[in-house]
């Protein structure tokens, strides 16, 4: 069993950070692997991208939005309750390199997937401009984590309600024509990784994105998180979770992450009207 | 004289099995096994050669006569300890060995007629223990003080951890899933070996001493070194081959299309046939397509038809003769309404604007001269293209080495299809104090193949840790 220490909610709620005892994890987990989650007997084994571990502490931290029945079930748990089943770290660790200035680009619960990333990249010297975006003000997370690691921070709002109103692709344009940037990192909606590549590879900078489509066992045994990258499949298990953003088929993983929207559905539904009673 | 003639009247006692159009719809075990009468008159058809050939044809060579004997004298008790005392699993064996070639293939009578049930003999013997049993366990040795690390919980692990803990020394399972029992947990499904069985499989092996650790990734949770740094003196590798082969042609992305590994790990490890009392869908085809004849295609074919699908074909690009499938398994899917699609093969598959599959394009084969492998060769025929329409693909052409675990160590030779170098009589790899064995050394093999690889590998382990490498 794997014990939640400390559980916050953000984003009006459908936001929820869990911090978990997970020693053997902790003691491994690198930015940009992730773990497979299953909450009891029942459940589903998920895949969540850490956003953070804690060797000493023996624990990791994982921000999940709440999009369907397992992650309401996820919700469900309190401070002191357990998961009961955590497996990681898995898939491969993200490439860090000092190159001058990068861009991470973070929407929505990407954002805290991109935290431990962008801060590995200052720490080893990159001058970092950060650019968040969310729908509204009040679904933006970890906005001072981020500008505590970045040297420039800019928010878009899809509303406009905080920071630039607009697209986190219309504040990059901006950046890109005026800095010599030398890598992006972009990790949110699968929509917003796709907008931030194409318009990366005008520019011809290299851009790395992080994927996350369903997964069974999360150790390339299932092939069930197949993805196109530069035509030929990979496994984003363990060829992944991090590709380059300018050779992903975002559409092909768009539908696929859809595959089961019908089972997703019925599942959920059934869980609420419990929920409820 | 009179006895053996009495003996030679005896017919080969049938199996009682649910009726083809009731269990293709449920999923409970299709066989229902032997009553002591039935089972004690199998029995006496045994006619205890002196020297039995089905123990040679046995891979871990099991007191067959022995085990017989005493189920013939009505001495269950005796007939489960004889078989424990070669084989940890003999409730899986009875069940999933594929008898006919081994133990059954070799018997005496079998020449002149069938061969004595082995297999369903050996199923009764552990029914029997686990409905009845005192849970008396066999004896174990004094401790050693020595640790051993078992990375992997299917068949091989089990066994080698079986013969260590027996041996007196300190074993530790170390399982990647929630849940121990590897391929024949999240692989075969419950109709041909309930869960509950290998849970009990895994628990006897608990009692007697073994530690069992799941959610250990070896290689990503812990190294090799790791595990020998922490104070274990030996580790073996059974972690089957667990690499997922698919056709390689266009379309293979679509919706609809899974391998055979995740279809049954959904199915069996996930129970997602109970969905949506239990939280892991499954797509539920209405005509699904399994590509592949071996064992696993059948598990596959037979899971979709009792998940309501109308009609499931096995396609496969050559004959029925080449089919890699135990004869059991081809005959118990046709019996269910599966039909076998032969001398076909898929080149391209199709689907519709939301990138769901909706069929194949496919080409007839006819055999030619003989591959590498000894059987006929498939051939396209030419211009025989034609369209099949689908909506489940499950793919079960094989699998190849997952390199999770061999990538994270540097010292421990691989052969050219990323399989572990082992030593076929003792197991042991390019690494001290590492062995392994089952489907990441032969590639994928038999249940029983993995636990013979595992009795030699303990064999060979427990010399090492008395007397050295």
């Amino acid at each position: 069993m794997f014990k939640i220490v400390k559980r916050q909610e953000m984003s009006e709620g459908t936001v929820i950070l869990n911090e978990i005892e997970a020693p053997l994890i902790a003691k491994k987990a690198k930015p940009g692997q992730f773990v497979i989650m299953k909450a009891n007997e029942t459940g589903e084994r998920i895949p969540l991208t850490m956003a953070d571990a804690d060797p000493e502490k023996g624990t990791i931290t994982v921000i999940y939005m709440v999009v369907g029945k397992t992650t309401a079930l996820f919700k469900t748990l309190k401070e002191g309750d357990a998961y009961q089943d955590v497996i990681g770290p898995l898939g491969k660790a993200t490439h860090l390199e000092k190159q001058g200035t990068v861009v991470c680009v973070g929407g929505g619960t990407g954002i805290a997937v991109l935290h431990p990333i962008t801060r590995g990249l200052k720490e080893i010297g990159n001058r970092v401009i950060t650019i968040l975006g969310a729908r509204n003000k009040d679904l933006l997370i970890l906005e001072d984590h981020m500008r505590a690691v970045s040297d420039e921070l800019y928010v878009t709002t899809d509303d406009g309600s905080y920071g630039r109103h607009g697209l986190v692709t219309d504040a990059l344009r901006d950046i890109m024509e005026k800095e010599d940037v030398k890598q992006v990192v972009a990790i949110g909606p699968v929509p917003m990784m796709k907008f931030v590549s194409l318009l990366t590879k005008e520019f011809n900078v290299p851009t790395m994105v992080s994927l996350n489509p369903i997964m069974v066992d999360g150790t390339g045994m299932c092939g069930g998180c197949r993805v196109s990258v530069g035509g030929t499949t990979q496994f984003a298990c363990v060829d992944g979770p991090e590709f380059d953003g300018h050779q992903v088929d975002y559409d092909e993983l768009m539908k696929r992450l859809a595959a089961y929207c019908e089972e997703e559905k019925e599942c959920y539904n059934e869980f609420c009207t419990l929920e409820q009673a | 004289m009179a006895e053996k003639s009495k003996k030679k009247d005896i017919l080969r006692q049938p199996m009682p099995e649910q009726e083809p159009d009731v269990r293709r719809r449920n999923f409970d075990e299709v066989p229902v096994g032997y009553t002591p009468e039935t089972a004690m008159l199998e029995a006496q058809r045994c006619i205890q050669c002196k020297k039995p050939s089905c123990v040679e044809g046995c891979p871990v060579s099991v007191d067959i006569p022995g085990f017989i004997k005493l189920i013939k004298d009505g001495d269950f008790t005796g007939a489960i300890r004889n078989l424990w005392s070669r084989n940890a699993l003999p409730a899986v064996c009875g069940r999933v060995c594929p008898q006919e070639i081994q133990c059954e293939g070799v018997c005496i009578l079998a020449k002149k007629g069938d061969p004595v049930a082995i297999g369903n003999l050996e199923r009764f013997a552990a029914d029997y223990e686990r409905a009845h049993g005192t849970g008396e366990l066999p004896p174990r040795q004094k401790p050693t003080g020595k640790k051993v690390a078992v990375v992997g919980s299917g068949p091989s692990g089990l066994t080698v951890a079986g013969d260590l803990i027996v041996k007196g020394h300190d074993v530790t399972i170390l399982e990647a899933f929630h849940k121990p029992g590897g391929v024949l947990v999240y692989g075969i499904p419950e109709f041909r070996l309930p869960k509950e069985i290998v849970a009990q499989e895994v628990n006897f092996l608990e009692r007697l001493g073994a530690r069992v650790e799941c959610n250990a990734v070896v290689g990503r949770t812990v190294s090799l070194d790791e595990l020998f740094e922490e104070g274990h003196d030996a580790i073996y590798i059974g972690v089957g081959a667990g690499l997922p082969r698919f056709m390689n042609i266009p379309g293979e992305n679509l919706i609809g299309i899974l391998s055979a590994n995740e279809y049954l790990t959904r199915a069996n490890l996930m129970k997602a046939y109970k969905f949506p009392e239990y939280d892991t869908p499954i797509p539920k085809g209405k005509d699904v397509v399994v590509l592949g004849a071996g064992n696993v295609a059948m598990d596959s074919a037979r899971t979709a038809m009792r998940l309501g699908a109308d009609r499931v074909r096995v396609v496969y690009r050559r004959s029925r003769e080449e089919m890699p499938a135990r004869a059991a398994e081809i005959h118990h899917a046709e019996e269910e309404g599966i039909e076998m699609f032969l001398l076909t093969n898929p080149v391209e598959y199709l689907g519709n604007e939301k990138g769901r599959l909706t069929g194949m394009k496919c080409l007839k084969m006819e055999l030619g001269e003989p591959d590498e492998s000894g059987r006929r060769r498939p051939v396209p025929i030419e211009g025989s293209e034609f369209d099949m329409d689908c909506d489940l693909v499950i793919v079960a052409v094989g699998s190849g080495a997952n390199p999770l675990l061999t990538q994270s160590t540097d010292d421990m030779q691989l052969n050219n299809w990323g399989y572990i170098e082992a030593d076929p009589e003792t197991g042991k790899t390019t690494k001290k104090g590492v062995w392994a064995g089952g489907d990441i050394v032969t590639g994928a093999a038999t249940v029983i193949l993995a636990m013979g690889a595992g009795r030699k590998a303990a064999d060979s382990i427990h010399d090492y840790l008395m007397w050295g490498w």
